[in-house]
């Protein structure tokens, strides 16, 4: 006789499993991923691939042979952290520096707090800030010149490339925001700036590697956030609220002097904030549970974010800023939901 | 858009797959086990000796205190012994148990088919036909209907909703009942808003993944003036009181609060049911319709039980088990009542209560708790959540024991619902932990 | 050059002279008076924070025990006599000698002897389980086998043992705290005293059920036959509500009651191997 299962209710579950969701994530980061490898190549490929494998077998490790505990690879968090990890890297990264880099994310900030749930501070992007600072010169390498396959000798629709001179442009090694914040600083204006460059919003959103691997498009950032809000994998609460406050705060800059700032757009669609603002901020273990949270999360990063690329070191931000706010997540998880009863009573 | 409540929620999958079954009545069976506990609040207490004969319909039990119900004897026949037997949980409580012999009814009862629409009985004699027959909530909680009825002071209800939503997926008894006795429940359901008040207004709220009932139930109010149906937006757990009053009045039940303290009382429509018999037709609650659900296409049933029948005859009946009297090998689990909010079946000899609304089974694979994992602090079971509370803060100080700041985040809020555990990614058991945390404090409360 | 670093000197004093002051006033200010001898009976004591005690911890305990004079019913059960004589001697009163004690599990009713009806599939917690109903095997007394107490345990003095699924205590690690016994929603463990020798003798079950209903789920219940009682020369022994119970003030140890215990339910513990009588038969 087969004996009868006995539990408290309830007796079925949803088909949610931290798995599944991690899939979804995948999934979503796969426009990007794309994107990148279309326009860096086989280098590309190379950097996702080692970051990627490199994460996992390092966690895998790390479970089975430092905590001696079952492997929690199965549960794809570990691909998640490698692949945003090799979006946040330059396309012409070595080998050995994105090792490094899986060392840091998942040795240092994953598995050390304790695994997945329990770390906190983004793992990509503690390693990002790491290699940042310890390979300055690699990591702002952002020339495609050392990967196999050159888009340039690639045969790509004119629309996309543009003329022969923003190849070039984008070869020698700066981004649209590197540019702005060493021209301005310089004593130039908005306006010569874009005359001497291309700023086009086409190929930000459209894809041209002027940056990390995965801030190659704003649109394969956006198709993967559209896909992560239908498959309600996040809420879009933290992004959006990124967005808007970064839009304001350029905007108000820009209005008071437009030849000294750039525009609200041209901040919203380089560098890596699209990418920041979609994928990792809104990393579940990282950011706050409550709506409200949520909020005071994103404008924070938005904040932080534009006050580094104008008035920082850094041409770029975005993973300062969410560093900064989620070490802000405890404090901001305090915040107790409004009582049931408090509801403002609709009848 | 139809209404529904404004905080959390889930939406299973609602597999209401006996929907199309006409409700059967179910053969007496030869031996009942009537619980003396069949309802919220304190025990029954026997008034029959083993070897007493008794008819249908006699009062077995009588309630001992106000917040208590009678229970009476659903088959006619010898009352075999009084003691404790094992209910469907395995907990031995005290029952009694009749040998059947005939169907014995009491002269009284009119069990004739045909319909009374007239009521003649004034709102207080209504009241002591309730309390006098055993009603309880069929909804699940199975609290007594005439406390609920009671008047409090400084409260004044001022609608009567008949709960309709039947939100727990796989059940199908109250749906079934709607389209067939449609007439029935809403008689019982101007019975009870006449005990409330003459100006109360009924309303009849129902899901509208069932719009046969709905429009059944609208065509049947046009005749009475004081009810309107409003169809509600299919979600979990709409059924719960506070839900349901919220979804279909917009407001609030504080907590610590009972529901009336908005001015509405909430029945369920097979509580109005067991109204209309026991007013119109002098019968006790001895019976009530319960769905066998499965996937399994052959085992889809709604059936009139009389109360104390063993599961395992209606199991057996519906062709769940096997010739020799084991489970059929495929499934794993029983639950009496939903999926969501229903207990297990620890003994399949048990017998089926007052209040019991389905017998459903499940396979190991629909139902097998998976291993927990980590918290990846998802906040999903704090979106679903329906009462607004933090179920991973309160798992997490359940674990920890600190009754004092579980209290503070509102533990005894919760409504059990489940939508949090149903939900965790990492399936936490979220629900087990929280709802012991609070039975313990509740223990501790009494104690002092 | 010069004037930068005297500036610097200069204001870096001057604000920690401001500061000393400020913290000296708070300090001042916020002053609790606190007797030094709760500072001193806290060093002697274990310091496992375990609550064995009925306080919420050791200094809670040393507070206790310092602002109370009259009262002598303290008692620290993991340091046992010989730290209870230290805090006696820290505060110049007599302590009353407790013997010590063990945490022993009254049920014996291991996998092999009570059939399994059921599969318990909600979080393994016995408390979660024993909410719900009265557990896997028919036995609604018995040990639910999940460990509560091993988990409340804060000294690992118990773990639960794989062949027979029951929790086992450590006698050498047990402080007796009470930590286990008041973890277990079953109130099957009971501390008892560790006896001479550390011998012991007690009842391994726990449940009230009738005779009859006892011996269906379990072989080794105790079925309240009274005949340890009738045994037993030293009126030890009661039966209430169907339950033996040996009161360990009164038992001598003789092992009467185990020799006719129908149901061996009567454990001996830490006794010499008795030797082989009947060999000559």
């Amino acid at each position: 006789m087969n004996k009868l299962l006995v539990s408290p209710a309830p007796h079925l579950h949803s088909k949610d499993s931290t798995r599944r969701i991690m899939r979804d994530v995948i999934i979503a980061l796969m426009p990007a991923v794309l994107v990148g490898v279309y326009f860096a190549g086989l280098s590309a490929l190379l950097v996702i691939v080692v970051s990627v494998t490199g994460c996992v077998l390092l966690e895998h490790l790390i479970v089975r042979y430092l905590m001696k505990k079952k492997t929690t690879v199965h549960d794809l968090s570990a691909v998640v952290t490698g692949l945003i990890l090799a979006l946040n890297l330059p396309v012409s990264s070595p080998w050995w520096m994105v090792l490094i880099g899986c060392v840091a994310a998942i040795g240092i900030a994953k598995m050390t707090f304790g695994g997945l749930g329990h770390n906190l501070f983004n793992p990509a992007l503690v390693a990002r800030v790491f290699l940042l600072i310890s390979f300055p010169v690699q990591m702002t390498d952002w020339s495609v010149a050392n990967s196999l396959f050159r888009p340039d000798r690639w045969e790509l629709p004119k629309g996309l490339l543009g003329a022969q001179g923003q190849l070039l442009d984008a070869a020698s090694g700066a981004t649209p925001l590197g540019i702005i914040k060493e021209g301005l600083a310089n004593g130039l204006t908005m306006e010569t700036l874009s005359q001497q460059h291309d700023f086009s919003y086409w190929h930000m959103l459209f894809g041209r590697i002027d940056g990390s691997l995965g801030e190659a498009s704003a649109l394969a950032v956006l198709l993967g956030f559209a896909y992560l809000l239908l498959k309600k994998v996040i809420k879009p609460i933290i992004p959006l609220s990124v967005m808007v406050t970064v839009v304001i705060f350029s905007g108000i800059l820009w209005l008071a002097n437009p030849s000294m700032n750039a525009d609200p757009l041209f901040h919203l669609l380089t560098g890596g904030l699209l990418l920041g603002a979609v994928f990792m901020a809104t990393d579940y273990t990282t950011s706050p549970m409550s709506p409200l949270g949520m909020m005071i999360f994103g404008i924070g990063i938005g904040i932080v974010t534009m006050i580094i690329r104008i008035w920082g070191a850094y041409p770029e931000g975005v993973s300062f800023a969410i560093l900064f706010m989620n070490a802000l997540v405890p404090l901001l998880n305090k915040i107790k939901p409004l009582p049931y009863q408090k509801e403002v009573n609709r009848g | 858009m139809n209404k529904t409540f404004s905080i959390g929620g889930i939406h299973p999958q609602d597999n209401k797959f006996s929907g199309d079954q006409p409700i059967e009545n179910f053969p007496i069976p030869k031996r009942v086990f009537i619980s003396m506990n069949q309802h919220l609040g304190m025990p029954a207490v026997p008034v029959v000796k083993k070897g007493d004969p008794v008819r249908v319909g006699q009062l077995i039990a009588e309630p001992a205190g106000f917040v208590s119900a009678p229970v009476h004897a659903s088959v006619s026949g010898i009352v075999a012994d009084v003691a404790s037997y094992p209910d469907f949980m395995g907990k031995k409580v005290l029952t009694v148990v009749i040998d059947t012999e005939g169907d014995q009814w009491l002269d009284d009862i009119d069990w004739s088919p045909e319909i009374r629409h007239e009521i003649t009985d004034t709102p207080q004699e209504i009241f002591k036909k309730i309390s006098a027959s055993g009603i309880v909530g069929l909804g699940g909680a199975a609290f007594p209907t005439h406390v609920k009825l009671t008047p409090l002071e400084g409260m004044k209800p001022e609608y009567l909703i008949l709960n309709g939503a039947e939100c727990e997926p796989y059940l199908t008894s109250d749906y079934r009942l709607m389209l067939e006795h449609g007439q029935e429940v809403l008689v019982g359901g101007e019975m009870m808003r006449r005990v409330l008040g003459n100006n109360v207004t009924g309303i009849i709220s129902i899901e509208d993944n069932k719009p046969k009932a709905i429009s059944l139930m609208q065509r049947l109010t046009s005749n009475y003036l004081q009810w309107k149906v409003i169809p509600l937006k299919k979600r979990y757990p709409q059924g719960g009181e506070k839900q349901l009053i919220d979804a279909v009045l917009g407001r609030k039940v504080p907590s610590f609060a009972l529901p009336i303290s908005t001015g509405a009382v909430v029945q369920n429509v097979g509580t109005a049911f067991a109204v209309y018999e026991a007013v119109q037709k002098n019968k006790p609650l001895i019976s009530n319709v319960l769905t066998v659900s499965c996937t399994d296409r052959s085992i889809q049933k709604n059936y009139r039980f009389r109360t104390g029948t063993p599961i395992r005859e209606i199991l057996t009946a519906a062709g769940a088990m096997e010739k020799d009297g084991t489970l059929l090998p495929q499934f794993a689990k029983v639950v009496n009542g939903g999926p969501m909010m229903g207990k297990p079946v620890v003994y399949l000899d048990g017998p089926v209560m007052k209040s019991t609304s389905g017998l459903l089974l499940f396979t190991e694979k629909e139902t097998k708790r998976k291993n927990p994992g980590e918290c990846i602090r998802c906040s999903k079971c704090f979106q679903v959540c329906p009462m607004r509370l933090q179920p991973y803060l309160l798992y997490q100080l359940a674990l920890a024991g600190r009754t004092e700041e579980l209290e503070a985040n509102r533990v005894f809020d919760c409504i059990e619902c489940g939508c949090c555990l149903y939900s965790c990614p990492a399936y936490l058991p979220l629900l087990d932990q929280i709802r012991l945390a609070k039975n313990v404090s509740l223990k501790n409360k009494r104690k002092k | 050059m010069t004037s930068t670093l005297l500036c610097t000197i200069l204001s870096l004093s001057l604000l920690g002279g401001l500061l000393a002051v400020i913290l000296y006033i708070v300090a001042q200010k916020f002053k609790v008076q606190e007797d030094p001898r709760i500072d001193q009976v806290l060093e002697v004591l274990p310091g496992a924070n375990c609550g064995g005690c009925g306080f919420a911890g050791c200094r809670a305990f040393a507070e206790h025990y310092v602002n109370n004079p009259e009262t002598t019913d303290f008692f620290c059960p993991v340091g046992g006599n010989q730290v209870m004589k230290l805090v006696a001697r820290v505060l110049g009163k007599e302590v009353r000698e407790q013997v010590p004690k063990v945490a022993v599990l009254r049920c014996n009713g291991s996998c092999g002897v009570r059939e399994r009806l059921n599969v318990y599939d909600g979080s393994p917690v016995c408390a979660v389980a024993a909410d719900l109903y009265d557990g896997e095997t028919g036995c609604s007394y018995g040990c639910l086998g999940m460990g509560d107490c091993v988990n409340a345990c804060a000294f690992d003095a118990i773990y639960i043992d794989p062949l027979t699924c029951l929790p086992v205590v450590v006698e050498d690690k047990c402080t007796s705290c009470g930590a286990c016994v008041r973890a277990c929603p079953r109130n099957i463990l009971e501390l008892r005293p560790k006896g001479p020798k550390n011998r012991r003798i007690y009842v391994a079950c726990a449940n009230k059920d009738k005779g009859a209903v006892t011996r269906k789920v379990c072989s080794v219940g105790c079925i309240g036959c009274q005949l340890c009682v009738k045994a037993c020369p030293f009126e030890a022994i009661t039966v209430t509500d169907n339950l033996a119970y040996i009161d360990p003030d009164k038992c001598r140890l003789c092992r009467k009651c185990v020799a006719v215990c129908p149901a061996g339910c009567i454990l001996e513990i830490n006794f010499p191997p008795k030797k082989q009588v009947t060999e000559n038969e």
